[in-house]
């Protein structure tokens, strides 16, 4: 796995707790994802999000370690594979969550059913950042 | 333009497979040199529908794609009763050739596309004289998986949705998304299990390691062509594989991805057209100069 910089670390965990915001702003999106319930550990390697999801809405977004917390499934990577993936053209391989996982930048555990049966949902919410993260990384 | 009808055109050909009698759904334009299409594994013929309907390709090659059994407007052979569906490697080998020979077809070219273009090279090891050239997108003697294909078909994951977001990311981010959203649709068309079929003969039945390197080029032209996005049969792939076969031509595709023919056409259409222009030369040397760039 990539190592990455404190500076990228930071600017990652910045991006990723915007996701729900800009999801609010993507009615589509959450429509695609209505019937979809679930608690999931998403974001950065090290120190990732537990995310609540209710109807297709990020209803919380809260950093990792909270106490206890359950999670269905993480979808985790480095902080330089999502600074990667969240470039405006990402370069090949670093495109897609499972180009990732298929070159060991990101890891896929637990119960993945509902990442399976929502998986284009997840793409593209955790692809939201793509149109922000370049101005907010300079 | 409304009212515009584009060149192809449809038909169905009955051809005998495993003795049993197919329809097979084909289209086609163009005279010349016989072009058979292969589509990818899950979707079908209409992924070819910009090369079937390239005026400049036409006037030298008679283009034509093949919906696979199963797929697209080929249904599956009157027998079937809901068994499970598996593509094998002598199965896909049998179909191509008894589609070829249901068309009496003298020597095609055969292009396929990730299923296709690994049959491609089986094709080419055991029987190359059939062939005037082979060309191989997306094809590799092998590649590692990179997901379990039992989420593909299941009650409880809608299978059109799931093989669609699959493949997504196997797309090139510079294609058009029209063109992305076209290519995913066949996809979500796709009957139940059918992807997961096709990919039995990819990840269980087709596994040409140490076999490729019986090909022989001086028999019959081998041209690979890989797009750089394609993170499931990577470039690397592709170039580990040609590096076996004296004589295979390999050409990495700049900006395109797992489907090239249909998620950016034109820029498909800048690698494809020097490789049938190069065969057509070797067909007919007076057409050498000419080529099938104008």
């Amino acid at each position: 796995m990539t190592p990455s910089s404190n500076a990228t670390d930071a600017t990652v965990a910045r991006a990723f707790s915007g996701i729900r915001e800009l999801l609010e702003q993507t009615p589509a999106l959450i429509a695609r994802g209505r019937y979809l319930d679930c608690d999931c550990l998403l974001g950065p390697m090290v120190q990732p999000f537990h995310v609540s999801i209710r109807a297709g809405r990020i209803i919380e977004l809260t950093l990792a370690p909270v106490l206890m917390r359950s999670w269905q499934f993480a979808y985790r990577a480095s902080s330089s594979a999502w600074a990667e993936y969240w470039h405006s053209m990402p370069r090949a391989g670093w495109h897609d969550l499972l180009a990732l996982t298929k070159r060991g930048e990101a890891v896929l555990e637990g119960d993945l059913h509902p990442f399976m049966a929502n998986l284009q949902y997840f793409k593209d919410v955790l692809a939201l950042p793509r149109s922000r993260f370049a101005a907010v990384a300079s | 333009m409304s009212g515009h009808i584009e060149p192809m055109i449809g038909r169905y050909v009955h051809v005998e497979i495993g003795s049993e009698m197919h329809r097979i759904y084909f289209e086609e334009n163009g005279e010349g040199i016989p072009l058979i299409c292969l589509h990818t594994a899950g979707s079908d013929g209409r992924q070819w529908r910009h090369l079937l309907a390239d005026e400049e390709f036409a006037k030298h090659f008679r283009i034509i794609a093949f919906d696979l059994p199963w797929h697209g407007k080929s249904n599956p052979p009157a027998s079937w009763r809901g068994e499970e569906y598996q593509l094998t490697t002598a199965r896909y080998t049998e179909t191509i050739r008894a589609f070829c020979r249901a068309l009496r077809l003298d020597k095609p070219v055969v292009m396929g596309c990730s299923i296709g273009g690994r049959i491609v090279l089986n094709l080419a090891i055991d029987h190359a004289a059939e062939f005037r050239a082979l060309i191989g997108l997306e094809a590799a003697d092998f590649q590692a998986p990179w997901y379990d294909t039992a989420w593909l078909n299941r009650p409880d994951v809608h299978g059109g949705e799931v093989c669609a977001a699959l493949v997504s990311g196997l797309m090139a981010p510079q294609s058009p998304e029209v063109a992305r959203h076209e290519t995913l649709w066949a996809y979500k068309q796709g009957g139940p299990g059918v992807f997961k079929g096709d990919l039995y003969f990819y990840r269980v039945d087709g596994d040409l390691r140490g076999r490729v390197e019986k090909i022989d080029t001086k028999v019959c032209p081998l041209y690979l062509l890989t797009g750089e996005y394609d993170f499931s049969c990577t470039p690397e792939d592709t170039k580990r594989t040609a590096a076996a076969i004296g004589g295979a031509r390999v050409e990495i595709m700049e900006q395109l991805g797992h489907f090239p023919m249909s998620e950016n056409p034109p820029r498909f259409r800048r690698y494809i057209a020097p490789v049938l222009g190069e065969i057509l030369a070797q067909s007919n040397p007076t057409k050498q100069k000419q080529g099938v760039h104008a």
